[in-house]
């Protein structure tokens, strides 16, 4: 358990070409995350963070370099799975959210809790919608629609949802993007403490340097390579 | 238990309004093809009907003999051939024929008739075979006459209005002083019966000097036979004339099949409006909620998984529209007989729109190919949609 590697990357590259304009977004970076590791990443727009953990969490696929999940080999010189072997990989593992909260507006809040389970489901999912309902604070809303929830209270049925499925690494874009501080600060608290009770690996993307600091590890940005 | 089909449903009351105007598209076409269907079926069976309702589908007169009623009184009850009895074995060698009647037609002067005399027409009829054939012929009161030679006689509705009798009264034939004992009064036809006076056969052809004699034989000819080789065969007769109502039949059916190739081509277009309409919607609504199908993808839906959540919502939509459809069509058939009715050259009296079990069967199955087609272009753009690309598409 101790010192585990979660995610291993080197020298990740992503290219994006615009006309004969070559921009890299990511340019060679590597580095660790270690199991139950929470690292936030920081920087200014349009330095590579997006880019940088969608490589990370399977979204999306380097130009070039290595990418490991555990012991699994994800991507590697341009080999990458197959899109269902990585759909597989991130449904077992991974847990995302994102600035916008994408709820499906006519599904209740537990349901929306509960939608991953559709289409893949581990043990005991209907219970722990409800648990994590719980601990989040919006058990009373679990029959309301979305509509009917403040930002703070969906990006936390947001957080409920990426978590019924119990992932081991929770990937979150700038999750408080659209709240206000006080919301800002209650989601922090959450990551915090899912952290630190949970043993969830987190990799947090913001522009927040007040949510970035409740972190293990603060990693900089600039025009795609890790200031050191 | 949150299932993949509730998920559909629910997506489909996002625009509530969009996705009940393609029901009510998908119900209309369902509604056009179900009537077009019940009409085939329909509009054959009532015109067969019609032609049973005359008994025979051909008749067989002797040569320049008037074979209606009304003819008769034209030329005044003159003018009427004979022929031998005996035909009828001549005609019933036919492998063909199903049954036959003979018939004897004589109209008299009846001076007592109206305020300046008029015909009386009078039909010989066998009680062994012509109730059988005309077995939809309803009495007001009495019934027939069971003996080929008792002095009896059935009247037609109008005839007995005329004459003003009831049954158990006593009918004068004009100049013979013979009574004769009204056994039956018929109800309406709308037809040429409904003057006709019938009389047991062999009475009549003893009343006017006409022993073995007929003026018609009526032929009812077995469902599946070549009616137009048999009377090709029946002209072989000597000194006969053929009337065949099965060619009044092909003539109509030959008229309809027009109106029908085009109420087709209408039920096909009403198709592929609904199959435009859904792939309209269900496409419109892939693209609205890329980005939402992309986080579906990034927890954890396979694009089988997207695909199936698509496909099911097409055809929810075009379940709903099969079920509309054949509500309309079962509440609004009159509506849609009535508009049929104007488009066709001639109708015949029942009616013209037939539904089914096997009809609605149909419908639904129809309706569903229909939106398993539509959904399919949609449902796998939506199962391609990368789980990066919807996220993606939040910076643009
Ligand atoms: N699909 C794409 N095609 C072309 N260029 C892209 C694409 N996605 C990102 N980029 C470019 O790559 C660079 C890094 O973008 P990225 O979204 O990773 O930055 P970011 O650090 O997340 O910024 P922000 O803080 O604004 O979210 C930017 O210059 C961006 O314009
Ligand atoms: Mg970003």
């Amino acid at each position: 358990m101790e010192n585990q590697i979660a995610i291993k990357a080197q020298h990740l590259k992503k290219i994006y070409r615009r006309g004969i304009e070559e921009i890299y977004a990511v340019n060679d970076i590597s580095l660790d995350i270690q199991k139950g590791e929470y690292v936030s990443f920081i920087g200014p727009s349009g330095s590579g963070k997006t880019t940088l953990i969608n490589i990370l969490g399977c979204l999306d696929n380097p130009s070039s370099g290595k990418l490991s999940i555990g012991d699994k080999e994800i991507f590697s010189e341009g080999k990458t799975l197959s899109e269902k072997d990585l759909t597989k990989i991130r449904r077992e593992l991974f847990g995302y959210i994102f600035q916008k909260f994408y709820l499906i507006p006519t599904l209740t809040v537990l349901e929306n809790v509960l939608l991953p389970s559709t289409f893949y489901k581990k043990d005991g999912t209907e219970n722990h919608a409800s648990e994590l309902l719980n601990m989040l604070g919006i058990d009373k809303r679990k029959n309301h629609l979305p509509g009917q929830l403040s930002g703070g209270e969906m990006q936390r049925v947001a957080i409920a949802r990426a978590l019924v499925n119990y992932p081991q690494i929770l990937l979150a874009d700038e999750p408080t993007g659209n709240l206000d501080s006080s919301r800002s600060h209650e989601i922090s608290e959450i990551l915090k403490d899912l952290n630190q009770h949970k043993e969830l690996t987190i990799i947090l993307v913001t522009h927040n340097m007040e949510l970035a600091r409740t972190a293990d590890r603060v990693v900089e940005l600039r025009d795609g390579v890790v200031k050191l | 238990m949150l299932s993949i089909y509730k998920v559909s449903y629910k997506n489909l009351l996002r625009k509530k309004t969009r996705s009940i105007l393609t029901i009510i598209g998908v119900g209309l076409s369902a509604w056009v093809l179900a009537s077009l269907m019940g009409f085939n079926q329909g509009y054959e069976a009532s015109l067969n009907r019609d032609i049973d309702n005359m008994g025979f589908q051909v008749l067989v007169t002797a040569k320049g003999c008037p074979y209606e009623a009304a003819t008769l009184m034209l030329k005044g009850g003159t003018g009427l051939r004979y022929m031998k009895e005996s035909i009828t074995n001549l005609v019933l060698v036919n492998p063909e024929v199903d049954k036959v009647t003979p018939m004897l037609m004589h109209a008299v002067f009846d001076p007592n008739k109206g305020e300046s005399g008029g015909m009386s027409a009078y039909l010989g009829v066998d009680p062994e075979t012509f109730p059988k054939m005309k077995s939809f012929l309803e009495f007001k009161q009495g019934k027939w006459f069971t003996d080929s030679k008792a002095l009896e006689v059935v009247m037609g509705y109008e005839a007995a209005e005329l004459e003003q009798r009831e049954a158990g009264d006593i009918l004068l034939i004009p100049d013979k002083n013979i009574e004769l004992k009204v056994v039956g009064i018929l109800k309406r036809t709308g037809t040429q019966d409904d003057g006709t006076i019938f009389v047991p056969i062999h009475a009549l052809q003893k009343l006017f000097g006409k022993t073995g004699e007929l003026t018609g034989l009526g032929i009812k000819v077995k469902k599946d036979a070549n009616i137009a080789k048999f009377e090709e065969k029946l002209y072989e007769l000597p000194d006969v004339q053929v009337v065949s109502l099965a060619q009044v039949k092909q003539t109509i059916m030959n008229l309809v099949s027009t109106a029908k190739v085009m109420v087709f081509s209408i039920a096909m277009i009403a198709i592929l409006i609904a199959m435009v309409g859904v792939i309209n919607t269900i496409l419109m609504s892939v693209f609205e909620r890329f980005q939402e199908i992309g986080i579906l993808k990034s927890i954890g839906a396979m694009p089988w998984d997207i695909f199936k959540l698509i496909w099911i919502e097409t055809f929810i939509l075009c379940i709903l529209g099969g079920i509309a459809g054949t509500g309309m069509t079962f509440g609004l058939s009159k509506t849609t007989e009535f508009l049929i009715r104007k488009l066709l050259p001639y109708t015949p009296t029942g009616s013209l729109i037939k539904l089914d079990f096997n009809l609605i069967a149909m419908t639904m199955l129809t309706v569903l190919i229909i939106g398993l087609v539509s959904g399919i272009y949609p449902a796998w753009k939506a199962a391609r949609v990368r789980p990066l690309e919807s996220i993606r598409s939040e910076l643009n």
